[in-house]
């Protein structure tokens, strides 16, 4: 049976529907001007900018250490990969060697931060989509991970638990098992979440078929992550260019051809998959040892321009720093992925209905103040 | 007529009416505790015990907010559309028959004139999303009418099966027929139409729609439409609407009742009476609850689909069953 | 003919699953905790704003070094400091934190050469007053908490 949308017809009166700032389905304060032809989006501007809190230079004025807290509220959902992106680079820089311990607690904060932010998304996903009940099983099992990160890093968001050269602190009493009983009770529930909303009717007939964002697109725009690789494209910045410890581990990297809003959805359902056995892999490996290298007190890398990348949730996360050899930077760049993954909408939505539009825009999984920054 | 219907049919609206307020108050209640079970919360526990007062808070709230009239909407229409919402719903309640006894009017034509007061909704629904000079409430009013226009269609379909089957338009009568234990019901004919529980779904799927409920609930989408037709509501003109909602959910249930579970008769066969209409009347509400907090909201062309391509073949197959079968009885 | 009764069959068959899901849900315990009325404890780690130790004598421990004013990412602390009669280091006057602009990342804590400042375990920070958090005043702070612990 074919339900797929119906065109609309001929040249007719549009009118202007501004989706935004506030609006239940823009995830914050994002405004899309959307010119709409009866329920179908004709043209859609994005205005974005409302969150612009200068990150990029606060990187500037300040010591290098003393940027870390920033770091994690660019995007809040995921705040230990856009961490370790920052501390990696003046790692690099100054080529400071990080203990082996602190690289494996670091991955494994990293992947359930990962389960957290998909969470998120897989919650406030089905609430676009009108379901409200997902959201709070969801928010049920990210609590039991947030709780485990507040017990570590002594906050629930804004972690700010990596240093240049390791760790602020060594991993608290309990976390080792903790962490296992959740891996343990979370493969029930991704069980149950597949069964109470993957597989449901209403479900795949809103998002199979719906937002075709193919790989050309995605190129264009720099889209990464989740997108790129429900694009087809098995990009991950894990295994492209790889970083920490994940060359050691054993993981996949989940892809689907499809490039419509339900393989962007089934990509990040198996992420969280991988993320379990990743976290399993690095507790079986975990070393004993220091977390934290030698830095020296004043932090000064060498002159010259370092990069280093991370795969966040939401795709690559990039930090570019140029230092002058002084221990204020001369410029920090931030290519957060968000930016490319929300400027493609404005092309896909064309032609789109209203409710299909919010479909496609949940499934970018998009955090505002990442775009801002 | 005798002296003392007049008087009678007056204190049964009445009690009507009041019923109605109550019943859409505390529904509110079970619909926000029964979310929260759903949900592994606990819902409203602080005002009275277990949050049972917290209708009464609410009412208190929306009563004593400003009523905002939008600049540039028509302002007669924006005002008319909440007050020709409740009426109807209420005038309904005169002809459902909640016993044998408890019941306003037993009109011969109780039927068509249930549907014809229970679809009046949807001229106010439409009347409040364009009157309030708001985008989304335009979207939403158009959405309602192709809605409401799609899924009368497979309902009177449905209805048309169990008219034939009964025989008759009068609610009472139709509920008589269904005597006896829970095998005499009208979900249970099979031997007149072996797809009975089919049409009982179709018909619950129509009723959900009918009243806008999710997961067809295209007028209120909220991550859409904000608020749809409501958005620009304040205080009891949105208390209004609300109350209205409720009743129809009521409504509908008690049709889907009266229709298919045998009214106001007990499954087992003995002692009938009102508490067996109100026991089943709920727990099709609960049902009508169960589903909204399960499912996502269907896409707009979806919802169109369904009816035009799934539920009226379907229903008109079923028709022409129960026709046949009859005529071979 | 025959996929499309296979998707009504299969569709429906789907939202059966899934409401069987939500009914089994209901019939669980709840998991969320009444806030005013239940509390969590926080843990060993939970960061909220800083608070003096004290020696057993209940003074605080702080030399006014100033290396947490150098460390602090936003400017929030203002510490001073004076050299009493007969004593080898100096100690603390005031100690002002402003918490409207601290991000609670712990480099003061963790630069403090003298462990003199902790972060407490205070969650229920509620004011309808934006001045209150503009200076908590870590030195009054202490001097409560000796006052109850005298009592």
């Amino acid at each position: 049976m074919e339900l797929h949308p119906v065109q609309s017809t001929g040249p007719q009166e549009t009118f202007v529907l501004n989706l935004g700032p506030q609006h239940p389905a823009t995830h914050g304060v994002l405004r899309v001007k959307l010119t709409m032809d009866g329920e179908f989006i004709k043209d859609a501007v994005i205005v974005a900018g409302y969150v612009h809190r200068e990150h990029e230079k606060m990187g500037e004025n300040r010591p290098w250490d003393q940027f870390l807290p920033n770091t994690g509220r660019i995007d809040y959902l995921s705040a230990m990969m856009y961490t370790h992106a920052y501390v990696g680079a003046i790692e690099r820089a100054c080529g400071i060697e990080v203990p082996p311990r602190a690289e494996y607690v670091r991955v494994i904060t990293s992947e359930l931060n990962r389960i957290s932010s998909h969470l998120v998304w897989w919650g406030a996903y089905l609430l676009d989509l009108g379901g409200m009940t997902p959201l709070l099983y969801a928010f049920d099992d990210r609590e039991k991970i947030l709780d485990l990160l507040e017990a570590l890093t002594g906050a629930r968001l804004t972690y700010c638990y990596y240093r240049v050269g390791g760790l602020a602190e060594d991993l608290n009493e309990g976390f080792v098992e903790g962490t296992r009983d959740f891996v343990k009770e979370f493969r029930p529930r991704l069980k149950m979440f597949r069964r109470l909303v993957s597989e449901n009717i209403i479900f795949r007939k809103r998002v199979e078929g719906i937002g075709i964002i193919d790989a050309e697109m995605c190129r264009k725009y720099g889209a990464t992550g989740p997108m790129i690789r429900g694009a087809g494209i098995p990009y991950d910045v894990r295994r492209a260019e790889p970083y920490s410890v994940y060359p050691e581990l054993d993981f996949e990297i989940p892809v689907d051809p499809a490039a419509d809003s339900m393989s962007r959805y089934k990509v990040r359902m198996e992420e969280m998959e991988q993320s379990l056995r990743i976290i399993e892999q690095c507790l079986d490996r975990l070393p004993d040892g220091p977390v934290m290298a030698k830095v020296p007190r004043v932090l000064k890398p060498p002159e010259g321009d370092f990069c280093y990348a991370t795969e966040a949730a939401r795709g690559r996360f990039e930090v570019r720093i140029v230092s002058t050899g002084k221990p204020i930077a001369h410029r920090v760049r931030l290519r957060t992925p968000c930016f490319g993954n929300l400027s493609l909408f404005e092309e896909a939505a064309r032609g789109m209905m209203l409710a299909d539009g919010i479909a496609m825009m949940g499934s970018l999984d998009l955090v505002i103040p990442d775009i801002d920054r | 007529m005798t002296a003392a219907e007049p008087i009678r049919l007056l204190l049964f609206l009445v009690g009507a009416a009041t019923f109605v307020g109550l019943n859409a108050a505390y529904l509110v209640w079970v619909e926000r505790k029964g979310a929260g079970r759903f949900q592994r919360r606990a819902g409203p526990t602080e005002v009275g015990y277990a949050g049972l007062l917290q209708p009464i808070a609410d009412a208190g709230k929306l009563m004593s907010k400003q009523l905002i009239v939008p600049p540039g909407a028509d302002r007669m229409l924006f005002r008319l559309a909440p007050v020709m919402m409740m009426p109807p719903a209420i005038m309904a309640f005169a002809i459902l028959p909640f016993s044998e006894y408890l019941v306003g009017i037993d009109l011969n034509v109780g039927l068509i004139a249930l549907f014809a007061f229970s679809s009046f909704n949807v001229i106010a629904v439409m009347l409040a999303g364009w009157s309030s000079r708001n985008k989304y409430g335009i979207i939403s009013a158009a959405r309602v009418v192709s809605q409401n226009v799609a899924y009368e269609i497979p309902m009177m379909l449905v209805i048309i099966t169990i008219l034939m089957l009964a025989g008759t338009l009068s609610l009472t009568g139709i509920v008589d027929q269904q005597a006896g234990a829970f095998w005499n019901w009208n979900l249970f004919a099979l031997a007149s139409n072996p797809l009975m529980p089919v049409t009982f779904i179709i018909f619950f799927v129509c009723m959900l729609s009918e009243t806008n409920r999710a997961p067809f609930d295209m007028a209120e989408a909220e991550s859409e439409l904000v608020a749809g037709a409501y958005t620009e509501y304040a205080g009891m003109g949105f208390g209004v609407f609300f109350m209205a909602e409720y009743a129809n959910i009521v409504i509908g249930c008690a049709i889907a009742v009266i229709l298919f579970l045998g009214g106001w008769h007990s499954p087992v066969g003995v002692f009938p009476g009102v508490f067996w209409f109100l026991l089943k009347l709920y727990f099709m509400v609960f049902v009508v609850i169960w589903v909204r907090w399960t499912f996502p909201r269907t896409q707009f062309y979806g919802l169109l689909n369904l009816s035009w391509k799934i539920l009226i073949p379907i229903s008109i197959f079923t028709l022409l069953l129960s026709a046949v079968m009859i005529k071979l009885v | 003919m025959k996929n499309i009764f296979k998707e009504v069959v299969g569709g429906f068959y789907s939202l059966t699953v899934g409401m069987g899901i939500t009914l089994r849900e209901f019939f669980r315990k709840p998991v969320t905790v009444h806030y005013p009325r239940e509390s969590l404890k926080m843990p060993e780690r939970y960061r909220s704003h800083l608070i003096f130790t004290s020696d057993e004598n209940g003074a605080s421990t702080c030399i006014a070094c100033n290396l947490c004013v150098k460390a602090c990412p936003t400017d929030c602390i203002i510490v001073e400091g004076e050299k009493k009669e007969g004593e080898k280091r100096k100690s603390v006057t005031k100690y002002d934190l402003d918490f409207t602009r601290c991000s609670l990342c712990g480099a003061c804590v963790e630069v403090c050469p003298t462990d003199a400042i902790v972060f407490s375990k205070r969650y229920n920070l509620a004011a309808t007053d934006r001045q209150q958090f503009h200076i908590i005043d870590l030195c009054k702070d202490l001097e409560e908490r000796n006052k109850k612990k005298a009592r």
